[in-house]
């Protein structure tokens, strides 16, 4: 519920919630209970997160299919990188840079593209990360060319790697908490509800005052910048970039997480991208055959549970919490539940008699 | 003279594209549906010639026989990915239906990486020796004259099914109105099955021209042919026969101007610039009608 | 005063004209029914009124609650309802998978209070609106009786809610003229009893100017204080109901139709 008896009790819950699952992961990290290889996927995981969720915010949530984030990426990635190499700028700043610069991309494409729908859409998102990669080859004074950009400096170079690994973590932990919230607050409040309605019916919308065209915008910037932070998360993670790590397929990817995890889903989508980052390492193995059970996945996911993981509904805590303390969980209440699920269920039976 | 070597080196890639271009249109004409996984049915076309001329020889009679069986097995294939993946989604939003065409897409690719005798290297395609022939001054080669020569042939064969024949009528009854055709007891199952079919078989064909004329396959070769299809689809208007073919000619032709007069770098972003500007001028296509969504 | 002028609209569809030269003007206050044989334009006049359709000639003038009136022809949709002029549509479109709730306070949108930074950074003013925005909506629903279902997702209430939830939601935009298409299609006689007191309800306490598209003869001879009859895009009558039962051009339009003007 949005008011405003239970802001305090909301925002305490959560902050404490996401400092102690924080501290958990970093004492597991530092006394070495998970290796520093599981440390890795973990940060990757969050990076992937944090794109999902941008593509979510757009595909999810606006209900517009975007092929076109692992583009959005490249551009936040490469900004980044040549912030850090070229201009010696601070990570924070170069990051927010980066976020910036493909928003301005998400603003170009978005502002031509807003009369387009669906099929459309996808495809001119497609071709539009495809644009991008081609002015990077071509940039390559600049950005290395097809040869690529190497040598940005990772987060820390402290000596000790335990203590650079965690760094590492906390950077793309703590943004990544902070893009959970941002889209959170933004999609629970009028301006979200805005967005929503849009993906469930356009024309309604706009009848009911809703200015469709603004808030696509809006939704389609916001979702660029976020995958821009992420691309340049993903630059200094890897310390390496080159055009082929965002190709079409990358952005298949993250709309397999999407899907995967319920698409208007925020939690589904956090559990889904950390699913998948370690998936897609198991699956190594496999090699080839990885992408073809991802495209067998996606196939069977759609029409046997296109809902995904969550659907469109979310896990929340301080919402357990608060059936917990209204006794929604106490053993009497429990009993009585019980007992009706079984009455519900022998009248069912009967009703298959008759 | 340069200028019209490039043309016509243009017109002979367009016509490729539009073969390609066809099948997106006559199916998402039909079904609404954007099947990407129609570049992939270049590729297995374009593999399934592969094998038949590895085996039997460039002769024009295995030319022949490569064309008929690539588009047989590709129009089954056409058929049975429409019936298995996406007939199941056809009631479901279009989101869920463009995924699992990019799930199609994905399994197809990736499919042919591990299937042995396919493999992920790229495989040097078998075809004749091209003579070449100076016009004036242009040049022209055998390969440019069978590409364009095989292209118009299946153009004028298809309009004339669309056109000319019963099941032609019942498609575009189905692609005026799927409720009423079916209302008009029209089998709409069969419809759809036969235009995916249909479109399968040109881009088979198209298969086999692409890989006449950049002799290589490999199991990504369909992806770019059928995204720039695709565009030439939206550029012609889509669901518009005459525009898919109009759009692939001028898509052909923008390409190798670019890759001719300005950088073959940038060639491949051409077409995509092309979409975007067709879509900020006009959305229809060249040939579209514009479409007013009921309220 | 007039809250909606309409001077000499027409509409073309591909040479085909569906609208030819429709005029009209409501005042204040009217209940004004929009009849005529299927395919005589109705939906069509609703679509321009309501900048779906953009008309090929005329113009249209529209007055908000502040008696400020603009020429809306080429204005979008929502351009049109911050205006002052709020639609359902024939074919429900309710935000079928969100709550009851939701659905109105969607039509709040444009005059919230706070904006995205402030929600994202959840500030006391935002909490404030949010509580005044549920509130407002809640208000709307319990006129409608569905009060109750807030919570509910709009696609599992009953076909009858549903049409009351279009209106409801229409209502929330805070409009000074309201049309409504179709209200009572596929409802029982009962229901349709029941949305008549509503319709003259809501006009009174909000104060509204409404224009209403029926089929339900009953519904439409028992509450409009004048009817306009349409076909083949043209007005054809216009007057009280007694003298459009009357009406010897509205008979013959709906010969062979074996409607009864008893209402």
């Amino acid at each position: 519920m949005i008011n405003l008896k239970n802001r305090a009790f909301n925002i305490l819950t959560l902050t404490l919630v996401s400092t102690v699952i924080f501290v958990i992961l970093l004492i597991l990290q530092y006394f070495k209970v998970i290796s520093e290889y599981t440390g890795l996927l973990l940060t990757l995981a969050g990076i992937y997160v944090i794109v999902s969720l941008s593509l979510n915010l757009i595909t999810g949530f606006t209900g517009q299919l975007s092929l076109g984030h692992a583009g959005f990426m490249c551009v936040g990635a490469y900004t980044t990188a040549i912030a850090i190499i070229k201009y010696g700028m601070p990570i924070p700043i170069a990051l927010i840079l980066g976020g910036i610069m493909t928003a301005l991309f998400g603003l170009a494409i978005g502002i031509p593209t807003l009369r387009l729908r669906g099929d459309y859409l996808a495809i001119t998102t497609l071709g539009f990360g495809e644009i991008i990669r081609v002015i990077i080859v071509n940039l390559d004074s600049l950005t290395g060319g097809a040869a690529g950009l190497k040598g940005i400096p990772t987060f820390s170079n402290t000596g000790d790697f335990i203590i650079d690994a965690i760094i590492r973590f906390s950077w793309v932990y703590i943004i990544m908490i902070l893009v959970i919230a941002v889209i959170h607050n933004l999609i629970n409040s009028s301006q979200g509800r805005a967005i929503i309605s849009i993906r469930e019916d356009d024309i309604a919308s706009t009848s009911m005052g809703v200015n469709v065209a603004y808030y696509k915008v809006y939704a389609f910037t916001l979702s660029a910048f976020i995958a821009g932070v992420g691309g340049g998360l993903y630059a200094i993670f890897f310390g390496y970039l080159n055009p082929a790590m965002f190709g079409w397929l990358n952005s298949v990817n993250f709309v397999v997480i999407v899907v995967l995890g319920g698409m208007g889903s925020i939690t589904g989508t956090i559990i889904a991208a950390v699913v998948f980052t370690y998936l897609q390492e198991w699956l190594r193995v496999f090699a080839d055959f990885r992408l073809v059970i991802f495209g067998l996945a996606l196939i069977i996911l759609m029409i046997f549970w296109p809902k995904g993981l969550m659907g469109n509904k979310e896990l929340s805590i301080t919402g357990f919490i608060r059936q917990l303390r209204s006794g929604e969980f106490s053993p009497r209440q429990i009993k009585t539940k019980w007992n009706e699920f079984r009455q519900k269920k022998g009248r069912k039976k009967d009703g298959r008699a008759d | 003279m340069e200028f019209i070597q490039q043309m016509i080196n243009g017109i002979s890639l367009g016509s490729i594209y539009a073969l390609l271009a066809l099948g997106y249109t006559m199916v998402y004409g039909i079904v609404k549906l954007l099947n990407f996984a129609h570049g992939d049915i270049l590729m297995l076309g374009a593999y399934a010639g592969f094998f038949i001329l590895t085996f039997m020889g460039v002769t024009p009679a295995s030319m022949l026989v490569a064309f008929i069986f690539s588009m047989t097995i590709c129009a089954i294939l056409g058929i049975v990915i429409e019936r298995t993946c996406y007939k199941p989604l056809r009631t479901s939003p279009r989101i869920a239906a463009l995924i699992t065409a990019i799930g199609v897409s994905t399994l197809i690719e990736n499919g042919a990486r591990v299937i042995p005798f396919m493999g992920p290297n790229p495989k040097q395609f078998p075809t004749f020796t091209s003579i070449n022939y100076d016009v004036f001054g242009i040049n022209i080669s055998m390969v440019q004259i069978v590409v364009l020569g095989v292209s118009i042939i299946l153009m004028v064969l298809l309009n004339y099914i669309v056109n000319g024949t019963k099941m032609g009528k019942s498609m575009r009854a189905t692609s005026y109105d799927m409720d009423a055709a079916f209302l008009m007891g029209i089998n709409v199952n069969k419809v759809i099955s036969f235009t995916f079919a249909i479109g399968a078989a040109l881009g088979a064909a198209g298969g086999i021209l692409y890989a006449t004329a950049y002799p290589q396959v490999q199991p990504y070769m369909g992806l770019m042919p059928g995204l720039k299809a695709f565009v030439a689809a939206v550029l012609g208007g889509i669901g518009s026969i005459p525009g898919a073919m109009l759009g692939g000619f001028i898509l052909g032709v923008a390409e190798t101007l670019t890759k001719g007069f300005i950088s073959s770098k940038l060639a491949d972003g051409v077409a995509f610039g092309i979409l975007i500007l067709i879509l900020v001028v006009k959305p229809a296509g060249l040939f579209g009608k514009n479409t007013n969504e009921k309220v | 005063m007039a809250v909606l002028e309409v001077k000499n609209i027409s509409i073309e569809f591909g040479g085909l004209k569906a609208v030819s030269n429709f005029n009209l003007k409501l005042e204040s206050g009217e209940l004004v029914g929009l009849i005529g044989p299927n395919g005589a334009g109705k939906t069509t006049i609703f679509n321009m009124l309501t900048g779906v359709y953009k008309p090929t000639t005329g113009d249209i003038f529209l007055s908000n609650r502040e008696n400020l009136t603009k020429r809306v022809n080429g204005f979008k949709p929502y351009q049109i309802t911050q205006n002052g002029a709020a639609r359902t549509f024939q074919n429900i479109r309710l935000f079928k998978d969100l709550s009851v709730l939701d659905n109105v306070l969607i039509s709040l949108n444009f005059n919230v209070k706070y904006n995205s930074l402030q929600a994202i950074l959840r500030t006391t003013a935002f909490y404030k609106e949010e509580e005044k925005l549920v509130e407002k909506a809640m208000a709307i629903l319990k006129i409608f009786n569905i009060d109750t279902k807030a919570n509910e997702l709009a696609k599992n209430l009953p076909y009858g809610e549903q049409r009351k939830l279009e209106i409801a939601r229409a209502l929330a935009t805070g409009p000074n003229l309201l049309l409504l298409d179709e209200p009572a299609a596929g409802m029982n006689p009962q229901e349709t009893e029941d949305l008549m007191k509503l319709i003259r309800f809501i006009r009174d306490e909000f104060k509204l100017t409404i224009l209403l598209i029926e089929h339900d003869m009953k519904l439409v001879m028992g509450i409009c204080e004048r009817i306009i009859v349409l076909d083949y895009g043209q007005m054809i009558a216009e007057g009280p109901p007694e003298e459009i039962s009357k009406n010897p051009k509205v008979i013959k339009v709906y010969l062979g139709e074996e409607v009864e003007f008893d209402a």
